[in-house]
């Protein structure tokens, strides 16, 4: 479904990302773990476009999305919860779901995707006319999860979507981000929380100041030692 | 009395020209936060083209307005295109300059085209006089201001608040990177806000030129600088606040010379943005809002 072949990202002089490659296949959770400033949120925003590489290639199913313009990923499939949020704070509840389905071409076909939503986060559903700006943490995690999902992607790329959230909350949105993926999204998880995404992904990376250091399955990167020591504390 | 609500007639008629000129700065504000100093040359260029289109190609005004908003909307998306994009993530000081850059080539440029003279507006028989109040007297050139000017900030306010290029660009001022991630073409969308603005302009051109009955290479300047100035007393960046910032600017300007302080019109008007600045930096409309993060 998406295949990144030895990219390498730079912010001027800064060499964020050195050679990296992955893959995720179709129906798979796939996580990507790291500490802070390893280059997670990076190689999220190369795929979206919103970075461009210096070297190597992106494919998204059969095409290289390597310098498409990001505003046409979504169209192609794609969209992204981005890390800490990112909801649009001066607009509605509502107004952010249309904003998540921008792309969509049939443009007043969206109740059945407002039922799915709200049936996914019914809190969102009382607060459709709410600020989002004026939610709570929590509540704006989900309504970026929401607005991604109002583009009915077929990958989904998630920044660390557990971030500052209260123990019960992050339990809700992993849940979530389960059944997102059992009604057929593929799920690209990027992860601080490593013992979270490890227990509900398939695969795992390990990011490591720009390099991948391991990868495998991420049952056995969850009984790993070096994993444990290093992650998951 | 009576001599008090005519000034306020004059200052509305007055106003609707700077809130149309304001909300041009207030919206490329907005989206790219850059104080587009060549927004008040748009507005001599949309007089320009339109008295052209009159005087030189026989257009009638109804005709001539519609094809100069078009041409004035392109301008501002060239003008964009070619001084503004190439610096958009250059220091914000660089494209200010550029900015004022852009301003004086423009006006110096129609200098060097049509002479620096001014030249007399085509007089409208059909707008001369005006309806009669006992005192005080509604110009229909005020009327036609007011109503012109209505449409467009309705239209506008529409087009912002209901339709998907609206959610675009609100979006876009917002969060570009986050608005790009829903599928919103940036560039376009930014393009599209200075044509909007541009198209705004030049209907606040040519009220001007009706009202002051004249067009001059630097018409643009003063009427863009005070337009501004609504701008930024309303809070730059919110659209009814520019719209206030001009009806506002106009009637206290119209009040000051009514009560033959003529002369200081102008003092008194950067006198309350400076007041309006120290009191409450944001603007008239502006809210110091903390979003969560
Ligand atoms: N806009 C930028 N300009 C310069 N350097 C940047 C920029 N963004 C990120 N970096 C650098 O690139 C590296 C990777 O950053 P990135 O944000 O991708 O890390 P991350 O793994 O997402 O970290 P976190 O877990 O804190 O979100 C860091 O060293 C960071 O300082
Ligand atoms: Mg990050």
């Amino acid at each position: 479904m998406l295949k990144v072949e030895d990219i390498n990202v730079y912010y001027g002089a800064i060499h964020a990302i050195k050679g990296i490659s992955f893959h995720v296949e179709q129906g798979e959770i796939v996580t990507l773990i790291g500490a802070n400033g390893a280059g997670k949120t990076t190689i999220l925003h190369t795929i979206s476009g919103l970075i461009k590489t210096a070297s190597g290639k992106i494919w998204l199913n059969d095409e290289n999305i390597t310098t498409a313009s990001g505003h046409n990923l979504v169209e192609k499939g794609m969209a992204q919860v981005p890390e800490g949020r990112r909801v649009f704070a001066k607009m509605t509840v509502q107004e952010n779901l249309e904003m998540g389905a921008y792309s969509r071409k049939d443009q007043h076909n969206f109740q059945a995707d407002y039922d799915m939503v709200f049936d996914k986060f019914p809190r969102l559903k009382e607060r459709r006319k709410q600020l989002a700006g004026t939610m709570s943490g929590g509540e704006q995690q989900m309504l970026a999860m929401a607005r991604a999902l109002m583009s009915r992607p077929k990958l989904l790329l998630m920044d660390e979507p557990s971030m500052g959230l209260a123990p019960i909350l992050v339990d809700e949105i992993f849940s979530t981000i389960v059944e997102i993926n059992k009604t057929g999204t593929t799920i690209l998880l990027v992860e601080q929380n490593a013992h979270k995404a490890l227990s509900i992904a398939n695969r795992a990376y390990v990011l490591e100041t720009g390099n991948i250091i391991m990868s495998g399955p991420a049952k056995e990167l969850l009984g790993n030692d070096k994993i444990k020591e290093a992650y998951l504390g | 009395m009576s001599y008090f609500i005519q000034q306020i007639v004059y200052g509305l008629s007055a106003g609707s020209i700077y809130a149309l000129i304001a909300l041009g700065y207030t919206m490329v504000y907005g989206i790219v936060k850059l104080i587009n100093f060549a927004h008040g040359e748009v507005l001599m260029m949309g007089a320009y083209f339109t008295i052209f289109g009159i005087i030189s190609f026989n257009i009638p005004i109804i005709l001539a307005l519609p094809i100069s908003m078009v041409l004035c909307a392109l301008l501002g998306m060239f003008i964009d295109r070619v001084a503004y994009k190439p610096l958009r993530n250059a220091p914000r000081i660089s494209a200010l300059i550029t900015a004022l850059g852009v301003s004086m080539f423009l006006s110096n440029f129609f200098k060097l085209l049509f002479g620096a003279e001014k030249r007399k507006m085509p007089d409208f028989p059909a707008l001369k006089g005006g309806y009669v109040f006992g005192d005080v007297t509604i110009p229909y050139k005020a009327i036609l201001t007011l109503v012109l000017t209505l449409v467009c900030l309705i239209t506008l306010q529409i087009i912002v608040r209901k339709t998907k290029v609206g959610r675009a660009m609100r979006a876009v001022s917002e969060d570009k990177q986050a608005a790009q991630l829903m599928g919103v073409n940036v560039d376009l969308t930014i393009s599209i806000t200075f044509a909007i603005g541009s198209a705004l302009a030049a209907v606040g051109g040519v009220l001007y030129a009706i009202n002051y009955s004249q067009i001059f290479p630097t018409m643009g300047t003063l009427t863009g600088l005070k337009a501004f100035v609504a701008a930024v007393l309303g809070g730059i960046g919110i659209l009814p606040g520019a719209m206030f910032g001009g009806f506002l600017i106009g009637i206290v300007e119209n009040l000051t010379k009514g009560y033959g302080a003529g002369g200081w019109s102008n003092a008194v008007v950067f006198g309350i943005l400076i007041i309006v600045l120290l009191v409450k930096p944001e603007g008239i409309f502006g809210k110091n809002t903390r979003e969560k993060v």
